[in-house]
């Protein structure tokens, strides 16, 4: 998908650029595109190594189990089809903290492991409910952090590169909660029977 | 208020998280220094993918297509109070993590990081998740052939995410 659309911004912006006439414009703008890629990016280190320190010392705290403390007895209400001490549980929380943390290497091996766990009290070839809640849950992870952004701004010269985060919150909280109501009315519609 | 949380946020983290550390005898600046090593890593990990969206999305502005898509959603747009800038992440957002992160690079370069257009795209960015890569990663990874609702319910949470995420920015911006 992404190597079609990557192609056609750039064969639709040549053939644009043709025939307004804007050659020297476009050629102008792929060299200097290319560049900046690396003034970005060398802002960006310090930025993310700054990061990851503070990050690893959370870790060593213990950061991610406080959170997935936190967040258990949320999880538990919202999946009533999942038994309390079930190993999905746990795995899901982890999923969770790490995503909220803006760790997504370490979520994505705990959201697989949640997904195998899910998959043991489902045994079909289709979703189960509780599978696409978690999903949604997933595709609107509230990020606390959002570390990437955060270096990126301040690469550019932003005044105060974190100040986005409270507007990305709180629409990503307003998603998750809309994306979990949609989803509950739709599980009982015929058209989406197991 | 939301001045002062913005402020504040990152100091407090770098001070509180270290002091915590300290008072359980955590070896803080041992541990720092070994997280801050993966620093280059990640960048380099993202690299390539942000000198390819730089140059496709600079393509496209530079020949006056951007202009030209802009001008085409303008109804749509102004309706819902979207600058008309911020189309093209709204539509690669939920298709590819990189590919997004490229193009809101593009955008808060080119309009300036604390413009209006800056900083709704860093939210917009920060706000939704590439739900067909979530989708595709964690359904093929157990077997899931039928995804049932939950492509509606990611699709419809992106687009409350986008939504939300123009309201707010105009409220808080």
């Amino acid at each position: 998908m992404i190597n079609y659309i990557w192609f056609f911004m750039i064969a639709i912006g040549v053939l644009v650029g043709i025939i307004n006439g804007r050659m020297a414009e476009v050629s102008k703008a792929i060299i200097d595109s290319a560049q900046t890629a690396v003034a970005i990016s060398i802002g960006l280190v310090g930025v993310m190594s700054l990061w990851l320190g503070i990050m690893k010392i959370a870790d060593k705290l213990g950061l991610t189990d406080i959170i997935a403390k936190l967040l258990k007895p949320t999880i538990i209400r919202l999946f009533p089809d999942v038994p309390k001490d079930h190993p999905a549980i746990s795995a899901m929380i982890m999923n969770i903290s790490a995503n909220m943390l803006g760790l997504g290497n370490a979520a994505t091996p705990f959201g697989i492991k949640a997904m195998e766990y899910l998959q043991e009290l489902n045994k079909k070839d289709s979703a189960s409910n509780a599978m696409c809640r978690f999903l949604v849950i997933n595709t609107a992870s509230i990020q606390l952090i959002p570390a990437v952004m955060i270096g990126i701004r301040a690469s550019l010269g932003a005044k105060n590169p974190a100040d986005f985060v409270i507007v990305s919150v709180l629409s990503t909280s307003t998603a998750l909660v809309a994306g979990l109501i949609l989803n509950k009315y739709l599980e009982k519609m015929p058209i989406f029977k197991e | 208020m939301m001045k002062i949380i913005s402020e504040w946020i990152i100091p407090i983290l770098v001070l509180v998280i270290p002091f915590y550390g300290i008072i359980k005898n955590v070896k803080v600046y041992e541990g720092f220094v070994d997280g801050a090593k993966e620093g280059i890593s990640v960048v380099i990990k993202i690299f390539p993918a942000l000198v390819a969206m730089l140059v496709a999305i600079g393509v496209l502005r530079a020949s006056g297509a951007l202009d030209l898509l802009g001008k085409f959603l303008m109804p749509f747009t102004n309706k819902i109070g979207m600058p008309q800038e911020l189309v093209p992440l709204a539509l690669i957002r939920p298709l590819s993590g990189s590919g997004a992160l490229g193009i809101a690079t593009e955008i808060i370069k080119t309009h300036g990081a604390d413009s209006l257009i800056g900083k709704m795209a860093s939210a917009m960015y920060g706000s939704t998740e590439t739900t067909f890569y979530v989708l595709a990663v964690y359904y093929g990874a157990v077997g899931i052939k039928k995804m049932r609702h939950s492509v509606i319910s990611g699709i419809f949470a992106d687009i409350i995410a986008i939504l939300s995420c123009v309201f707010y920015s105009r409220l808080f911006f």
